[in-house]
């Protein structure tokens, strides 16, 4: 008898930083010991705290270790399962109290969840058809198609209060019933599998550790919209979310859970997987269509809609992944059980990606309308190395950033629009003291502006435009005109774009000018960076007291401009030459280089002529 | 596929992954410390192990635990139910672990000429 599971997380995270080495000396040491009969080891989707990979967690009992090496297999299979102890080494610590956690569930991260769309995520074997049908798998189909009629699995929807998990947030019970009423024939449905926020990796989850769940709530709304025919449109930057897609797809066809005559209802649906080249254009549902007809992916203008002419001329529904993950659970449970979470306008739960400065890194579920502070500080921990918090980015770069005084926000999508910020997909990027917000605006501003498609010119000049004003201000070049330049560039760009990229693009410009425009006056005016990131606006020198002389700096500096003084055992940066690169202050081990932006008259010292003596240098440094 | 298949599925399945959720009805907690493992710890769980899956017996979870402090008469096992009683056995050997299973994780009735102590908690 298997007495004990043990749960490997297999999601692209945890493989990333060690998960498949792991795994096999796991097995190797199972085995080894003749455990191999007593104890399984499964391989699930993401757990969620893949900062702290790779992860996996032990049942019966729920214990749950972090950051597993292949090198501590062995003492951690002697002390749990030949001794019965848990190995305390491994066992994550809660920050504030410094407590170790040895189960699951009284792990902040994990108890202050609400898991709807992830609850077999981490808890299912990924590539097994069974173990999702264990969990009621296909039961919602099974319900729909033998006792349902459409218009009641739309009603059902409405009901329940969902809305697209894209970004947009339109209900998608409406835009079902809009799909349901076009006449021509054949109807296609679409799962928007093109995640590429940077920052965003909750479908990516979802498809890698519960793909049923994506193909069951599709089946249902093809039987809901009257199509017959689905495509999964996926970035070819997710292999593992493709190869587990795949794999799931064929399971399906094999038990007789998607292709003909399903539930003996006579209702045929098929599904089949597009591989996008990772444009972020192509998350835009109208060129994501073109893109699977093989086109050119930029965006059309609507009307028509998608549900009037979409993929091919026909009448196509494009919903994202989270979306279709949570028509199992509505099915099932019914949609006023769904409809208790969340606020009054946004029902459910939603998935956040946290990344960035936060402890820990990874996916939290939470009901809509909990509060930015209880998402980064409780789930995510709050900031490492007890920095300072400055502001959070949501919706990736189509987002806005969201300073401490807002954090009480409860989330939800009208509540972040209102602070010039969008919900977007759900990825959350938390910066702290040491983020200078003009660089992030900067960074993507860029992003955008390699993203646009070029078909529209508001976009495609516009974002470029904007791209170099802020790259002028980050190198305190920039004349105080540049501002009010850039809030006109924005809001031509934000009013005439032809799509959603475009048009969210100045956001986070607008949102950093808003909040943060003492930092902006700070580049301009005074040529100094508040948050010493931006490297023209910056000066590195050495602190002589601290200096032991150990010549590290001299030894990294590309540019050969540290020299070594006279008759002592200290250096100086000869500043002329000096690029600023930083290498020198991350090199020292004895915060001896002072790095600093007191701002200057704009006018940089200019390098010397002749270029440094690298021979000199080097006799220096040998001495 | 029918319902009736999918629900068929879902049962055999549910065996599968019934160890990762909820309460069971029995827990056998064996004393596997330095003193356990010597005296046989490991052979008695085996023995527990194939019988209780021998005889299908789905509403029993086997764990291992550090010394219950009772070294000088192990093997010891502990049998918690779902009401809160403890049941503790002790110098088992191979047939009397069989025995604890056929009986008590079975047919619920203790074998009481091997337990040591009792304990009931609400």
């Amino acid at each position: 008898m298997i007495r004990s599971h043990i749960l490997v997380c297999a999601g692209a995270g945890c493989l990333s930083s060690g998960g498949h080495a792991l795994k096999d000396a796991l097995t190797r040491e199972l085995k080894a010991r003749g455990l191999d009969n007593e104890v399984q080891i499964i391989e699930t989707g993401c757990m969620g705290p893949c900062d702290l990979g790779p992860v996996m967690l032990v049942h019966p009992d729920g214990t749950f270790y972090q950051r597993v090496t292949a090198l501590e297999v062995p003492k951690l299979v002697e002390e749990h399962f030949i001794k019965g102890r848990p190995y305390t080494k491994l066992l994550p610590k809660e920050d504030v109290s410094g407590n170790l956690v040895t189960t699951q569930r009284d792990f902040n991260f994990f108890a202050k969840q609400e898991k709807i769309i992830l609850e077999n995520c981490g808890v299912i074997d990924a590539e097994s058809i069974e173990e999702y049908i264990a969990r009621d798998g296909y039961a919602a189909l099974g319900k729909v198609l033998t006792s349902m009629k459409p218009e009641e699995v739309i009603a059902e929807l409405r009901a329940s209060g969902l809305r697209g998990r894209g970004g947009a947030g339109f209900p998608t019970g409406v835009k079902w019933e809009l799909m349901a009423k076009a006449t021509m024939t054949p109807k296609y449905l679409i799962c928007n599998a093109d995640e590429g926020d940077p920052g965003a990796f909750m479908n990516r989850a979802v498809l890698e550790g519960d793909p049923h769940r994506v193909l069951e709530g599709m089946v249902i709304g093809g039987y809901a919209m009257g199509a017959n025919q689905g495509y999964i449109y996926i970035r070819a930057e997710y292999p593992l979310a493709i190869k587990r897609l795949r794999l799931a797809i064929d399971q399906a066809y094999k038990f007789g859970l998607l292709g003909k005559n399903l539930f003996e209802s006579g209702f045929d649906f098929d599904i089949e997987i597009r591989i996008g080249a990772g444009a972020f254009v192509c998350g835009e549902e109208t060129a994501l269509m073109r893109s699977i007809e093989g086109r050119r992916g930029q965006p059309q203008p609507r009307p028509p809609f998608p549900a009037q002419r979409g993929l091919w001329g026909k009448p196509t529904n494009i919903n994202n992944v989270e979306t279709w993950a949570a028509i199992k659970p509505i099915i099932l449970k019914g949609a006023a059980w769904y409809a208790s979470f969340g606020t009054e306008k946004t029902k459910g739960t939603k998935v956040f990606a946290l990344a960035g400065k936060i402890r820990n890194t990874g996916l939290a579920e939470v009901p809509y309308g909990t509060t930015l502070r209880e998402i980064i500080f409780g789930i995510g921990g709050g900031i490492p190395r007890d920095k300072k918090f400055k502001a959070v980015q949501t919706g990736g770069p189509s987002g806005g950033v969201i300073p401490e005084q807002h954090l009480d926000t409860p989330v939800d999508y009208e509540s972040l629009q209102k602070l010039g910020s969008i919900m977007g997909s759900g990825g959350l990027v938390v910066m702290d003291e040491d983020s200078c917000m003009v660089d992030v605006a900067r960074f993507f501003m860029e992003f955008c502006s390699d993203e646009s498609c070029g078909k529209c010119p508001p976009c495609r000049v516009g974002t470029r435009q904007m791209l170099d004003i802020l790259d002028r201000i980050c190198r305190g070049e920039a004349e105080l005109e540049d501002l009010d330049r850039l809030e006109q560039l924005a809001a031509v760009v934000k009013d005439a774009s032809l799509c959603g990229l475009g048009l969210t693009a100045p956001n986070p410009v607008l949102t950093t000018l808003k909040y943060f425009r003492d930092e902006y006056l700070a580049h301009i005016v005074e040529k100094r960076c508040p948050a010493l990131v931006c490297r023209e606006l910056l000066d590195f020198a050495i602190n002589e007291e601290k200096c032991v002389g150990c010549s590290l700096c001299a030894r990294v500096c590309p540019t050969t401009t540290i020299f070594k003084r006279e008759g002592v055992k200290k250096y100086y940066i000869v500043k002329e030459a000096c690029i600023q690169c930083g290498s020198c202050f991350d090199a020292c081990k004895f915060d001896a280089v002072l790095k600093t932006s007191d701002g200057h008259d704009g006018e940089r010292p200019q390098p010397p002529l002749e270029p440094a003596p690298v021979r000199v240098m080097k006799q220096v440094v040998e001495k | 596929m029918n319902l009736d298949e999918l629900k068929k599925l879902k049962e055999k399945a549910q065996r599968q992954v019934a160890l990762r959720e909820g309460q069971k009805k029995y827990r056998v907690v064996i004393s596997m410390g330095t003193s356990g493992i010597a005296a046989g710890a490991r052979e008695i769980m085996r023995t527990m192990l194939d019988e209780i899956e021998k005889r299908g017996l789905d509403d029993v979870e086997v764990r291992v635990t550090g010394e219950h402090g009772l070294e000088d008469v192990e093997p010891v096992i502990r049998v918690e139910e779902a009401g809160g009683e403890e049941t503790t056995y002790a110098r088992l050997d191979v047939e009397k672990a069989r025995k604890i299973v056929s009986e008590h994780l079975e047919k619920g009735r203790k074998v009481d000429n091997l337990v040591v102590g009792r304990q009931k908690n609400s």
